[in-house]
Formats: structure tokens, sequence, C-alpha cells
């Protein structure tokens, strides 16, 4: 086919297609890995776009919305990056099924938009053969037409048209360069490929070749070698600097994550307490406005807290993914993490759990290794969140007097903090030695990272996934913690005695917590310890305003003076340790657990991490309270 | 150029892999030495037979180390570079 081969001899081809009646339903996006193929999905869809697991499989799948220039709109598919369609990676299965219109909760495609990175391009037309033989209207878009420009590359797109026997278009998805004649393409009445000879298809050498040829007879000219990359890899990857730069990067995350935001958080803090007043002043005293103010508005304030902090994470994990810094990270850090058992992509999530589990694990899909990225799950919750901050700075406020140690250096204290973010870290470390050489032993696939070229990332695309992940976030951990804040505000509130609620102690949850006494003595703590327990599990940190109300504070916080008193007086040093060992290894997190759930794609490993990590709480717990007296 | 591969049990352990090059030098492959999948993944990026390769930078104690082949850049542990088998190009023609 191909009209536009007939008019142009070479450089820009304007495409020309005639208008249909109708325009197609569904149309596909797929590319290799790294060539713009969600770049270009955002400029196409924009806001307009959704974001879920395939239905049994841990793949995400993105669908929006396109508006064609005439006011119809059609449903855009982003397929997972893909080198070929033979079914072997979770990936490719996807890519597969959907585009030969297998799988049923997805329709079958009438149109693929085959995304290549023109700077690469005798490569990347691998992907051509596959998809030009599924017979499904296709445009091939050549991206990163600028980049190819100024390093100096050129195709003759008619020629490539013709050997593809598909329309071809030359553009820049980051610079909005050529999207016009995408959607041309959609509006137009599309016929099928007729390539000139494709490959024999699931032969990669023969594949390649085919690409070579066809690059050949479009005069491709690859571009010259991108110097800025080099330069800037010469700095990034040197044996000094690199190492020096990657340490800086890891302290400047370090330090937003945790300075930067914290008055931000406490702003937030602040503005659930002014509006639960306010609607606390608003309403008449009852049942139904405590319900409202200490379970759903606090549930509600407790996961919007750590939105700051997450937010910042996703941004800069953003920034260094879309950078191609992260690329040079993962390489860095690659030899510490094999020690371990795991890779250099395991790194950034590891380091961002020391935020929060739930972004951490939500950004280990860039580990394509899928045992890799189950243990990097699976360790993740014992790095040491913000959630168990408030939590360890009670307990060592109450059981460590503050002495200075090396001088003025450091304080006891201090040491006490440094030593459980230590515990946590060694504990996640030999879990995953224990993983990695038992139930997740790897095969020994090959570790293999591909190397982008340096790019500035655009806020646009900062913008979607940021919007993007909160969302994702504050659905899947609010509607959990919203659920369990709601049965743990019942259960403190029922049986009623004469028409009014219970004290606490005389509260299901009260019962509860007497009821597991005998379970959690051993570990030297009493029932109120048990009903903090309890209810921590919707959030660490929610024990501190549950022990306040057991002991009847006005005002609890983690710098209370008088509830660090009465804990001091309820638990033996053996006791406090045990606490801190307790809260440091077990999966207190509902949200975690769903956000375990959502990422493995089942209750197999959330089940598994949940029994993991409450026996060794429980054993190191068991053991402190008996060693230490 | 020295061989360092006789403490693994390979049988052909005359021939150079990709761990024999230093930053700079080309060589052109010969043959992957890994299972079916694993050889069809290198491949997929480039490392196909007959292709130019390139040393490049590595990760501070030279593990992994970045390889320049048919125009990407990929990073390969030394484990998995030893199983790619290279005959080195002429030196004259390197880029």
């Amino acid at each position: 086919m191909s009209e536009c081969s007939d008019c142009h001899g070479c450089g820009t081809a304007v495409l020309e297609f005639p208008r249909p009646a109708s325009a197609p339903k569904a149309v596909a996006l797929i590319g290799p890995p790294n060539s713009g193929k969600t770049t270009l999905f955002n400029r196409l869809t924009g806001l307009r776009q959704k974001v879920a697991n395939f239905p049994g499989v841990t793949v995400e799948q993105h669908t929006g919305i396109v508006e064609l220039p005439d006011g119809r709109t059609l449903r855009a598919i982003d397929l997972p990056g893909v080198y070929s369609l033979s079914p072997r990676s979770e990936d490719e299965q996807i890519a597969h099924d959907v585009l030969t219109g297998k799988r049923h909760d997805t329709p079958k495609p009438e149109a693929i938009l085959l995304v290549l990175d023109s700077t690469n391009l005798s490569r990347h037309l691998m992907l051509a053969a596959p998809i030009l033989s599924l017979g499904v209207p296709t445009l091939v878009l050549l991206n990163m037409a600028d980049d190819l420009r100024n390093r100096g590359g050129k195709i003759d797109l008619a020629a490539l048209s013709r050997e593809l026997g598909a329309p071809v278009a030359l553009i820049s998805a980051r610079q909005g360069e050529g999207i016009g004649q995408v959607f041309d393409f959609l509006a137009s009445t599309m016929s099928k490929p007729s390539p000139k000879e494709l490959p024999v298809l699931q032969d990669v050498p023969k594949c390649r070749a085919w690409a070579g040829r066809v690059s050949g007879q479009a005069a491709y000219r690859p571009p010259l070698p991108p110097t800025w990359t080099r330069r800037l890899d010469a700095v990034l990857l040197h044996p000094v600097a690199g190492p020096l730069v990657f340490l800086a990067v890891v302290v400047a995350v370090f330090q937003a994550i945790f300075d930067y935001v914290t008055p931000l958080m406490d702003g937030v803090k602040w503005l659930f307490a002014v509006t639960g007043n306010w609607i606390a002043s608003a309403l008449p005293p009852s049942l139904l406005r405590s319900l409202l103010i200490d379970g759903v508005w606090k549930g509600v304030g407790s996961v919007i807290v750590f939105l700051p902090q997450v937010m910042l994470l996703f941004l800069f994990i953003g920034i260094l993914e879309d950078s191609g810094y992260l690329a040079r990270a993962a390489l860095i850090a690659d030899r510490t993490m094999a020690r371990f058992g795991l890779q250099g992509k395991s790194f950034i999530p590891l380091l961002s759990a020391y935020a929060c589990a739930v972004p951490a694990i939500m950004s280990t899909r860039t580990i394509e290794n899928k045992r890799d990225r189950t243990a990097t799950i699976l360790i993740a919750p014992f790095m040491t969140c913000s959630a168990r901050f408030p939590v360890y700075t009670l307990i060592v406020a109450a059981f460590v007097p503050n002495q200075p140690l090396l001088g003025h250096a450091l304080g006891t204290r201090t040491v006490a903090m440094i030593g459980l973010y230590a515990l946590g870290f060694l504990v996640a470390v030999a879990t995953a030695r224990l993983l990695k050489s038992s139930i997740l032993r790897s095969a020994r696939t090959p570790f293999l990272l591909e190397m982008p070229s340096y790019r500035w990332p655009t806020l646009q695309s900062l913008g979607l996934r940021l919007y993007d992940r909160s969302k994702v976030f504050l659905r899947r951990a609010g509607t959990v913690i919203l659920l369990v804040t709601v049965i743990l505000w019942i259960s403190a509130h029922v049986p009623f005695t004469n028409g009014h609620p219970p004290a606490i102690e005389n509260s299901l949850a009260g019962t509860i917590g007497r009821t597991i006494e005998p379970a959690i003595k051993p570990l030297g703590f009493n029932w109120k310890i048990g009903i903090g327990l309890i209810t921590s599990f919707a959030a660490r940190e929610t024990i501190i305003a549950s022990l306040g109300s057991i002991y009847g504070m006005d005002n609890p916080g983690e710098n209370n003076v008088d509830l660090q008193k009465a804990l001091h007086r309820d638990l033996t040093p053996g006791g406090a340790v045990a606490l801190l060992i307790f809260f440091a290894f077990a999966m207190q997190c509902v949200s975690t657990i769903a956000v375990v759930r959502r990422e493995t794609g089942g209750w197999k490993w959330p089940a598994f991490q949940f029994a993991y990590m409450s026996v060794l709480a429980y054993v190191g717990s068991f053991l402190a309270a008996h060693i230490i007296r | 150029m020295q061989l360092s591969v006789n403490n693994n049990n390979q049988p052909e352990a005359v021939s150079a892999t990709l761990i024999d090059l230093r930053r700079g030098d080309a060589a052109i492959l010969d043959g992957i030495d890994l299972p079916g999948e694993d050889a069809r993944r290198l491949m997929e990026l480039g490392f196909l037979p007959g292709a130019r390769v390139t040393a490049g930078q590595s990760a501070p104690g030279g593990d992994p180390r970045v390889f320049q082949v048919d125009g990407s850049e990929i990073a390969l542990r030394r484990e998995t570079a030893r199983r790619l088998k290279v005959h080195v190009e002429n030196p004259s023609r390197k880029r």
C-alpha cells in the first residue's frame, strides 16, 4: 500500500489518509524498552488514562482515551516494552495475547502503533517483523527524531515504508513533533500491512539480518555515538568520581525524604487536626461524631500524612529513571547487592523503603528478573520506615537515658536509634540471602542492564507519573487503612454498657488484648501493650495514640513524658527491647500487605511474608525478653 | 592477551571471551556459551555471532562492565561476559 511512497522521494513523508466512516475502537502501542513508547502514550492520552493490573498477572495495564481532532475518541492500550513477541516472559505473553485478541478482558486492537527508537533502528526494526505479520493495520513510528537529526543520522522514510508495506512516520514524542501524523493515521481507513518479505520469526539472527537489509534499503545512516552520554559517563562511571556522585545522590534523596519534607508532613497533620476539630464543633457530640473523627478522619489523615514523602520519593525515582541515571546507579550498586544475592536494580527500591515500603514495592517494577523482584519485595518491609520512627523514639526515650558518648559527638539515644536501623538492614540482608539460596534461587539468568542515553526528564512525563503513582498509593493504602481504622474504632467502642461505650480496657479491643495476654506474656508484654499491638496492625505509629488513650493521656505523642513514664512502669528493660525488636521485624502494616498482593498477583507471597515476619518478630522478642533482664 | 579462564572448568578455555577485553578494546563475537533462552535474550540485545563488541566503562572494581554492541550499551556481569566467546579484531580498526 503506502500512498505516501509514490509522491515523496525521501525526507519527511507527509502522510495522507482517506477518511473512514468510523474510527477504530482500540489501538495498541508496542515497542522495545527505552523506545519512548510511554512518552507517546502520555502525549496521546494526557490525564485521560487508567492503570490497573491485567487480571491474574503482575503486568500493569495502562489504558487511556485518545481524542482525535474531529472529536471522536478511541481507547489506547500501552503494552509492556518487549524485544520480541515470542511468549517467554510474562510481558511478552501479555503483549502477544492482547495483539492477537486472546485476552477476554481487553478488546483486540484494530490498529497498532509500533514505536521504535530511530537512533537504534537496525536493531529495533527486529520487532517490526512479528508485529507486521499479525496483519493488523500498523503505523511504524520512528521516535527520537530530534536525537537522530542532532547526531547526524538519516533515513529515507518512503523507501522504508515501501519495504515494510506500512506507513512510517518520523516523530519525537518528547518534543511533540509529528504527533499530528499519528492522529491522521488513527482517523483514516487503515489497511493491512503488506511487507515485501518477512524473516523466519523465531530465529533472532535471521530477524536481525532482515532488519539490517530493510534499513539498508531505506538508506539508514545510524547517528554518531551520543557524545554527551559518553562525556557524562566518563564522570558518572569514573572509578572514583562515580561512586562519589552516587553517594551524593543517595544522601540527597535521604535528606529530602526525611528533612525537607518534615514541615510538609507537620502541615498535613496540623490541617487534619484543625479540620477534625472544626467538624467536631459543627456536629453534636455523639457516637457518629466520634466514628467520623476518630475513625474515618484519623484513618484518612494517617495515610495522607505520608503523601508528601511518598510523592517526593516518586518524583526522585522518576527523575532518576527518565534521565537515565537509574541504570548507572544500578550498575554501581550491582556488585554490593550481588553479595546478598540481589542485583543493582534492587538498590533504589530498598533505599525508598526507608521512607515507606509501599512506594518501594511499587518501584520494584523496574527489576525484570522475577525472582530478584520478589526477593526485593519480601525484604523491603524490614527497612526502617518512617512509621517506625516515632515508635522507636518513644520507647528509646522511655528506657535509654540520654548520655553523651565519644565526647559530645553522639548520644546514647542516637546510638540506640542507629542500632535499630542497622538491625532492620541486617535482617533484610540475611533474609535475602536465605531466600535466594532456597525458594527464590535464580536459575542463573544473566544480569543484563541496558544503558539508555541521558535525557532531560520532561515535566509532563514526571507529572503524569507522579499523578498515576500517587493515585495507586492512595487507592491501595487508603481504602485498606480506612477499613481497618473503622473496624478498630468499632472494636474499641463495643459492647455498650448503660447506653455508653465502654472504657477501652472493657471494650472488644480490650477483651482481645486480655485474651492474647498469655501469648504475649513470654515477650514481656501485658494486655495494655497487647491492645497497642493489635491497633498497630493498621499502621505502626497507631500504637502511640492507643497507648495514650489506655493510659488516659490527653495529648499522646512520642515526646509525651508522662507516656514515657507510664511505659517505663509497665515494661521491664527486656520487655522494652522485645517491643523494639517486635516493631523492627513484624509486618504491622496492612497497606504493605495490600500492595504486595497487588504487585505479586496473589495472596501467596503476602501470606508467606506475613508468616515469616511474624515468626521472626515473636522469636526475636522472646529471646530478647529472656536474655535481657 | 592472557586468559584468566583457567580456573573454571570449561573445555574450550583456549578461546578469548569478553572478560579479556580492556576498556576500548573491540572484538568480534563468535558464540554464546549459555542455555538457549539466555543466549536468545543476549542476541535480541545485539550480541549476535559476527557482531563487533567494544568494551566500555565498568562499575568500580571492574564488574559489571558496559559493552557497546549494535548501537546500544549493555552491562554484563563477569559471570555472563565470560560465556561470550570472541576473537580480537585488528587493533587499528578501533573506534
